[in-house]
């Protein structure tokens, strides 16, 4: 455990970036939180959590996959994508650093993919516990500890300083190279932040949402139920729930007309767009039911059926912020679930 | 206000002038209302709702709504009364399908002005004499309602409903005194590197999530040429940076003389980006081109940018930078 005082801030940051980009959370014009690289006088943001989620840094929104270039009858076909640097992400929260779990089981199985791979290799995570949870929170319910997050490096904001455990050799390098700006560390304080946290966690509204009558196995008793027209019936049909989403994961590929070739991009893609997954003959999930339907069986059935019974979901909470009409999946667990 | 709102649906739809009810149902915070259409007594005794909160403009779900048939009771606050009249003007919606009950409006909250003010953890909200007391877990905390008040309602252009069958509550006055193109003013007193600055700013932080696009009223296309993969420009995300400048700058054309400034796209947006800003500017230059003209004030009235005569501007008239 190593302690960093408040005051020695500033030059941890400085340390860090001359020698890779670092990002973190920094208010915006209108005061939200954003992930933005560090130069000197950007300031970390006290927000507790980003409107977009840290996945971007992963799985971008837009990223170039090749581009073709025709001359005559030949087509050359590179490779375009962006060279990834190492970096750094700090004031990652405990339920994005549980997302890139659940990406990584998605983009790092068989077949690997290299772009997310690329970047994900690169990236060095430092994640910061939670002191003032929100209304809105409910990682609990997946079994993630706001008080004890995962990532290469765990800081906790204690009085007077942050401290700051390594939790793998990324992590370990990464202190090292900072090794003179930190003090010995305090098991005490520590423990002390995640009681502190721990007894907000446990006065949340949602600190009792079971995942009781959702989960492996459920498909059949689910899918038919009539309750999801009830729940849809006002869905806009907008993609906010899946992009400000942690762990949504679905892209389209498409092409770029740039006048004298092709560029190959891939974008986010959001399972409520009425285009999801079109084919020749059409669209295979035709209303708005559907669709909203398939958002949720994902992440609370058909995820966990493929993965041991790990929820698509951290509850991070931002689909409840976010949603224009404030339909979200703790009203869909608590309206199908079961003792909610 | 919603006592009352709950007692005439259930007469309503017990006497059989309506068959069902869109309205507002229950959040999980006291601020997280879910428009809802109510089907039974029981259902509106149980889950209907109506507070500050309640912001959301059903208008738009009536399209829906006159495709299912029957008759639909529906509650509409002044503003939403714009969209509906200019609904009916576009013959998206039929009036004798519908049954209007017009509420009164003080202005709704946004809560993102809360949360602005570091209040969170929030598990109740009771408001009396225009203060919110809000319970959360790290305390009570009071709020002059007027400080939470959204940006649409601090600058309300109308208290007085344009349609309806009854009224709950007293019919307000147009306000003619808004204020409402104020921050229109400061853009264009801008310099255009400074305006163009102030839009790339704003617009970078669009993540193509299609809210706007999907609460707007005036957005009632079956098919929107963003949705289309054949027509070119289809695309869920920006594949540079010039692109979420004009889905916007394209949208705010679209609905230009027909958006009512119902203030839904701003609502909505995740990033809270001023879209409503678009719209204003375009319903300012309307008034000064074309003589004062408000959507949604009278579904007979002939839309300027519908309609020709003799003596209407030349675009070269207008001034403003030529290129």
């Amino acid at each position: 455990m190593k302690k960093l005082s408040f005051a020695k801030l500033n030059e941890f940051f400085a340390a860090i970036a001359a020698k890779e980009a670092l990002y973190l959370p920094v208010n915006n014009n209108v005061g939200k939180a954003e992930f933005k690289q560090w130069s000197e006088g950007v300031e970390l943001s006290h927000a507790l959590n980003t409107v977009r989620s840290a996945k971007d840094f992963f799985f971008p929104q837009t990223e170039n996959l090749m581009k073709f270039k025709m001359e005559g009858k030949s087509i050359e076909v590179s490779d375009d994508r962006a060279e990834c640097e190492d970096f750094v992400v700090f004031g990652v929260r405990a339920c994005d650093a549980a997302s890139f779990k659940i990406l990584d089981s998605v983009y790092l199985v068989d077949p690997i993919d290299t772009y997310y791979k690329n970047r994900r290799e690169h990236g060095t995570i430092i994640t910061l516990a939670c002191g003032k949870p929100a209304e809105t929170c409910f990682c609990g319910t997946f079994g993630i500890d706001a008080a004890d997050p995962a990532g290469d490096v765990t800081a906790w904001e204690t009085p007077g300083a942050y401290m700051l455990r390594a939790n793998t050799e990324k992590g370990e390098a990464l202190l090292a190279l900072v090794a003179d700006l930190l003090e010995e560390g305090c098991e005490k304080a520590v423990a002390e932040a995640q009681a502190k946290t721990r007894e907000i966690l446990s006065k949340l509204p949602l600190a009792g949402l079971s995942t009781e009558g959702v989960g492996v196995g459920m498909t059949k008793e689910l899918f038919d139920r009539p309750e999801w027209k009830t729940l849809s019936e006002s869905c806009l049909g907008c993609g906010t729930c899946t992009f400000v989403c942690p762990t949504c994961q679905c892209y389209d590929v498409r092409d770029f007309d740039t006048g004298n070739g092709i560029k190959r991009f891939r974008c986010w893609d959001s399972c409520m767009y009425s285009d999801f997954t079109l084919m020749a003959h059409g669209n295979s999930r035709n209303s708005q039911v559907e669709r909203f339907r398939q958002r949720f069986m994902h992440k609370l059935v058909y995820y966990p059926d493929r993965n041991n019974g790990t929820f698509g979901c951290v509850g991070c909470g931002r689909c409840l912020a976010r949603c224009p009409i404030s339909m979200n999946i703790v009203k869909v667990m608590k309206t199908l679930g079961g003792k909610n | 206000m919603q006592e009352m709102m709950v007692k005439r649906a259930v007469e309503l739809l017990e006497n059989g002038t309506v068959d069902r009810v869109l309205g507002w149902t229950t959040g999980e915070f006291a601020y997280d209302m879910t428009p809802a259409v109510f089907r039974s007594a029981d259902d509106l005794k149980n889950g209907f709702v109506y507070n500050d909160f309640c912001a959301a403009n059903l208008s738009k779900y009536l399209i829906k709504e006159c495709v299912a048939g029957g008759k639909i009771l529906v509650f509409l606050k002044p503003c939403d009364t714009y969209s509906f009249n200019q609904l009916i003007a576009e013959h998206r919606i039929k009036r004798e399908m519908i049954y209007v009950i017009g509420i009164a409006c003080e202005g709704k909250a946004d809560i993102d002005k809360l949360k602005d003010m570091g209040i969170d953890g929030i598990t109740g909200i009771t408001a009396k004499d225009g203060v919110y007391t809000v319970a959360t877990i790290y305390g009570d905390a009071t709020v002059k309602a007027t400080d939470a008040m959204a940006e649409r309602c601090l600058s309300c252009k109308s208290k007085k409903h344009m349609a309806y069958d009854e009224l709950i509550g007293e019919d307000g006055d147009v306000v003619a005194d808004c204020g409402r193109f104020d921050m229109v003013e400061k853009l264009e007193a801008m310099t255009p590197d400074e305006r163009y600055e102030f839009w790339r700013g704003e617009l970078s932080r669009c993540i193509r999530c299609n809210a706007c696009r999907n609460v707007c009223p005036a957005c009632s296309c079956e098919k929107c040429i963003f949705d289309n993969p054949g027509s070119g420009v289809s695309q869920k995300a920006a594949v540079n940076s010039f692109e979420e400048n004009m889905f916007h700058i394209i949208r705010a054309f679209h609905v230009a003389g027909r958006c009512t400034d119902c203030g839904e796209c701003t609502r909505v947006c995740p990033q809270n980006i001023p879209l409503h800003l678009l719209n204003r500017k375009f319903i300012k230059d309307i008034n000064a081109f074309w003589g004062e003209y408000q959507a949604g004030e009278n579904p007979d009235a002939k839309p300027p940018l519908g309609r020709y005569e003799k003596g209407d501007r030349e675009p070269g008239e207008f001034g403003g930078v030529q290129a």
